[in-house]
C-alpha cells in the first residue's frame, strides 16, 4: 500500500512539474522533451489504476508517434516561436481569469457531485473486474464486437485525416526525376557499357 | 447482445455510402487529376443510390450496434434533406472548380464522407457515436474549406474552423463526460431512464453537462452567441463550399440537437428550455441587426443562415411534437430557398472572376432577368413574405411558440424579421431598381441552371401543394416523441 502511495505521488508530481515545464521552457525542444516526460509518468498513474493497455498505448503512440513528430515539426519547420509568445503576457490575465472561473465551477460542482442511484446496475456492472480478467482482454472481448460501429468510424476518421493530409499540401511538382527500378535492371549491357579496342600505348 | 451487433439492415444506406465513398477515392487515385468531373457526378450517383437505399428501410423504429444506432421517420426525413443539400452542392461546384483550377478528385469524396458522417449524426442514439459521427463531419468540412490552399483567405478560413471547432468538441467531450459520470450510460436510452428516475432532485453537475453539450452543438448550427466563426467561414471558403456549409451540415446539426434534447434529455425539458429560448433570441437579433452593415453577400449570407437558425430554434424552444414538426418544416424551406440564393450568387462572375460585393448586383435584372428572379423569389421567401415557402416555415415555428405558451418569443422572432426583411429587400432593389455597373458573365452553366430553376420553382410553388412535406414532417416529428 504504502509503496503504490509513494508511486503515486512521485509519478504525479513529476508528472505536474513536467507540464509546468512544457508551456515554461525557453527552448522548444525541451518543451517537448518534458512532454515525452510528462507523458511517461502518465502511463506510470496508469498502470496503477489498473489500465495497462491504455498505460501501453499512451507511451506507444504519444511518447513513440506524436512526440517524436512534435520533435520533427519543432526542428525542422522554420517558427519564430518568441514571435508567437509575443501576446502572452498581455493575455495572460484574461487567460487565467477564465482559467480560475473554470476551475472555481469545477470545484463547486465537484463537492455537490452525485450519482445516479440506478446507474451502477447500469454501468458498472458491463465492466468485469480487474481480477478476474486483465484490462488489455476486457477491451478485446467488446472492441471488435460490441464497440464495433464507433471502431469503424474512428478508422473512417483517421482516413479523412489522411486525405486531408496530402490534398492540403501534395504538390505535383514538375521536371522531379523519379527512379524508375524496373527500367533500371532492364537496361541491356550493349546499352550502357562499350568495349572500345585501344592500341597499347597510343594514348586516348 | 450478440445477436443485434450484426444487424447491419437498419444502416445500409450508410454502409453503403461508405464502401461508394472509398470506392470513388481508389478510383480518382488510379484515374489522376483529370477524373474530377466523372467522380463528381458518380458521388451524386452514389447520393441518388444512398437515398434509394434509405427510402427502403423500414419506417419503424430500429436500434442495432449494440444500440449505438438508431433508425426511424424522423432519421430517414433529415437524411433525405442531407442528401439532397449535399447532392446539390456537388452539382453546382463542377464549373466552379474548374473555372479556379481547383477541380480534384477528392473534393466531392471528402463531400461524401461529411455527408456519411451527417447521417451517422442524425441516427446517433449513443453519446460515443454521436461524437465520431460529428467529427467525421467536422473532420472533412474544415478540409473542404481551405480547400483553396493558394489563397490566403481559404486556408485562414479553415485553420479558423479547425481550431474553433476543435474547442467545441472539447466543450462536447466534457459535458458528455459529465453525463456519463452521472448516469453511468452514454446510450440514450439509458441516460433518458437515469433522467425520468431522479428527475425530482436532478444535481448541479447533469445541468453543467446538458449546457456544455447545448453549447458544443449551439457551435455546430452556428447559434449566437456562438457564431463567431461563421461570417468569417463563410467569407473565406470557396463559394460551393459555403453553399454546402450553410445546408446540410446545419441540417445534421440542428436534428442531433433536436434528438439530444428531446430523447435522453426529454425530461429536463425546463432545464434547456430556457437555454435555447436564449440561443433562439440572441441569434434572431444577430441575424437582424448584424447583416445589415455588411458589403460582403457570403458574409451576408452567414448572418441571415444565424437568423434562420434563431427562428428553427424559436421550434424546439416550444419543446413539444408540433414545435419539432415546425423545425423539420423550416429545415427543409431553408434548404431549397438557401441553395437558389447560392447558386444565384455563384452566377456573380466578371470578366472571368467572382465577385461577391453586394453592390455588384446592381441593376441585374437588365442584363440576366432569369438569375435576378431567382434571387429575388429567395430574398422574398427568406424575408417570409406570403405566398412563398419561407413564410409558411416561420408559420410553423411561430404558430408552435404560440402554442406553448412562448409569447415573448414570438414577438421578438416577428419583429427581427421585419428588420432582417430591409437587407432581403434591399438586394432586390439593387436588382431591379438601380442602374446596371457591370455586366456578368454568360452562360451560366448548365448543371447550375437546373439547380437554379428547380430550388426556385419549389420556393415559389410550394403554397400549392404543401401537404406532403408538411405530412412528412409531422410523421417525423411524431416519431421522435414516440420513441
Amino acid at each position: 500500500m504504502i509503496i503504490q502511495a509513494l508511486a503515486f505521488y512521485l509519478f504525479s508530481t513529476v508528472l505536474i512539474a513536467a507540464a509546468v515545464m512544457v508551456i515554461s521552457a525557453r527552448n522548444p525542444v525541451h518543451s517537448v522533451l518534458f512532454l515525452i516526460l510528462a507523458f511517461f509518468n502518465a502511463a506510470g498513474l496508469f498502470v496503477l489504476m489498473g489500465a495497462e493497455f491504455l498505460a501501453m498505448i499512451l507511451v506507444v503512440v504519444y511518447v513513440g508517434a506524436v512526440a517524436v513528430l512534435f520533435l520533427f515539426v519543432v526542428m525542422m519547420l522554420d517558427i519564430d516561436f518568441s514571435a508567437l509568445r509575443q501576446g502572452f503576457l498581455r493575455y495572460a490575465p484574461i487567460g487565467g481569469l477564465v482559467g480560475i472561473v473554470l476551475l472555481v465551477e469545477l470545484m463547486w460542482m465537484a463537492t455537490v457531485w452525485a450519482v445516479a442511484p440506478g446507474a451502477s446496475e447500469v454501468g458498472v456492472a458491463r465492466m468485469p473486474a480487474a481480477a478476474q480478467i486483465p484490462n488489455t482482454q476486457a477491451l478485446g472481448l467488446v472492441l471488435y464486437t460490441r464497440y464495433v460501429y464507433v471502431f469503424q468510424a474512428a478508422g473512417l476518421v483517421l482516413l479523412v485525416a489522411m486525405i486531408g493530409a496530402i490534398v492540403l499540401t501534395l504538390r505535383q511538382r514538375e521536371g522531379v526525376r523519379r527512379q524508375d527500378i524496373a527500367r533500371q535492371i532492364s537496361r541491356p549491357r550493349e546499352r550502357s557499357v562499350e568495349l572500345v579496342k585501344m592500341p597499347p600505348r597510343a594514348g586516348v | 447482445m450478440a445477436k443485434d451487433i450484426l444487424v447491419l439492415g437498419p444502416a445500409w444506406p450508410e454502409v453503403f455510402l461508405a464502401c461508394a465513398a472509398m470506392a470513388l477515392l481508389m478510383l480518382g487515385v488510379f484515374r489522376g487529376e483529370s477524373s474530377a468531373r466523372l467522380v463528381s457526378w458518380l458521388s451524386v450517383g452514389a447520393l441518388a443510390a444512398t437515398a434509394l437505399l434509405l427510402s427502403g428501410t423500414t419506417p419503424e423504429r430500429g436500434l442495432t450496434f449494440g444500440g449505438m444506432f438508431v433508425i426511424d421517420s424522423f432519421a430517414v426525413f433529415m437524411k433525405m434533406l442531407v442528401l439532397l443539400g449535399s447532392a446539390l452542392a456537388i452539382v453546382m461546384s463542377l464549373d466552379f472548380n474548374e473555372r479556379e483550377k481547383i477541380a480534384r478528385f477528392e473534393y466531392p469524396v471528402l463531400f461524401l464522407f461529411a455527408t456519411l458522417g451527417m447521417m451517422m449524426m442524425v441516427s446517433a442514439s449513443d453519446l460515443i457515436s454521436l461524437y465520431l459521427g460529428l467529427e467525421l463531419q467536422s473532420l472533412s468540412l474544415y478540409v473542404v474549406a481551405a480547400f483553396r490552399r493558394d489563397s490566403i483567405r481559404s486556408t485562414e478560413a479553415g485553420l479558423k474552423y479547425f481550431v474553433l471547432g476543435a474547442l467545441s468538441s472539447g466543450l462536447l467531450l466534457y459535458g458528455a463526460s459529465l453525463i456519463y459520470g452521472f448516469a453511468g450510460t452514454t446510450s440514450f436510452a439509458g441516460i433518458a431512464r437515469i433522467m425520468v428516475d431522479s428527475a425530482g432532485d436532478m444535481p448541479l453537475g447533469v445541468v453543467f453537462g446538458v449546457v456544455f453539450i447545448a453549447a458544443a452543438l449551439a457551435f455546430k448550427v452556428s447559434a449566437a452567441p456562438f457564431h463567431m466563426w461563421t461570417p468569417d467561414v463563410y467569407e473565406g471558403a470557396p463559394t460551393p463550399v459555403t453553399a454546402f456549409f450553410s445546408v446540410a451540415p446545419k441540417i445534421a446539426a440542428v436534428s442531433l440537437l433536436v434528438r439530444v434534447l428531446v430523447e435522453p434529455f426529454g425530461p429536463l425539458v425546463g432545464a434547456w428550455q430556457q437555454i435555447v429560448v436564449a440561443l433562439a433570441v440572441v441569434s434572431m437579433l444577430i441575424g437582424g441587426f448584424a447583416a445589415i452593415y455588411q458589403t460582403n453577400i457570403k458574409r451576408l449570407m452567414a448572418y441571415s443562415s444565424i437568423g434562420h437558425i434563431g427562428y428553427a430554434l424559436v421550434g424546439l424552444a416550444a419543446g413539444d411534437e408540433t414545435g419539432v414538426r415546425g423545425v423539420l418544416v423550416y429545415m427543409s424551406i431553408y434548404l431549397f430557398m438557401n441553395v437558389a440564393a447560392f447558386g444565384a450568387i455563384l452566377c456573380m462572375r466578371q470578366q472571368g472572376r467572382m465577385v461577391e460585393r453586394i453592390d455588384d448586383l446592381s441593376g441585374l435584372a437588365k442584363n440576366q432577368p432569369m438569375v435576378a428572379a431567382a434571387l429575388a423569389i429567395s430574398m422574398f421567401s427568406m424575408a417570409g413574405i406570403p405566398p412563398l415557402a419561407g413564410f409558411f416555415g416561420k408559420l410553423y415555428v411561430f404558430l408552435a411558440a404560440i402554442s406553448a405558451g412562448l409569447y415573448a418569443l414570438a414577438v421578438i422572432g416577428v419583429l427581427t424579421s421585419v428588420v432582417a426583411a430591409y437587407y432581403y429587400l434591399r438586394i432586390v432593389k439593387l436588382m431591379y431598381f438601380d442602374d446596371p455597373v457591370d455586366v456578368f458573365d454568360q452562360p451560366i452553366g448548365r448543371p447550375l441552371g437546373l439547380v437554379l430553376a428547380g430550388t426556385s420553382l419549389f420556393t415559389l410553388l410550394f403554397f400549392v401543394y404543401p401537404a406532403p412535406l408538411i405530412f412528412a414532417a409531422g410523421l417525423a416529428a411524431a416519431a421522435l416523441y414516440a420513441g
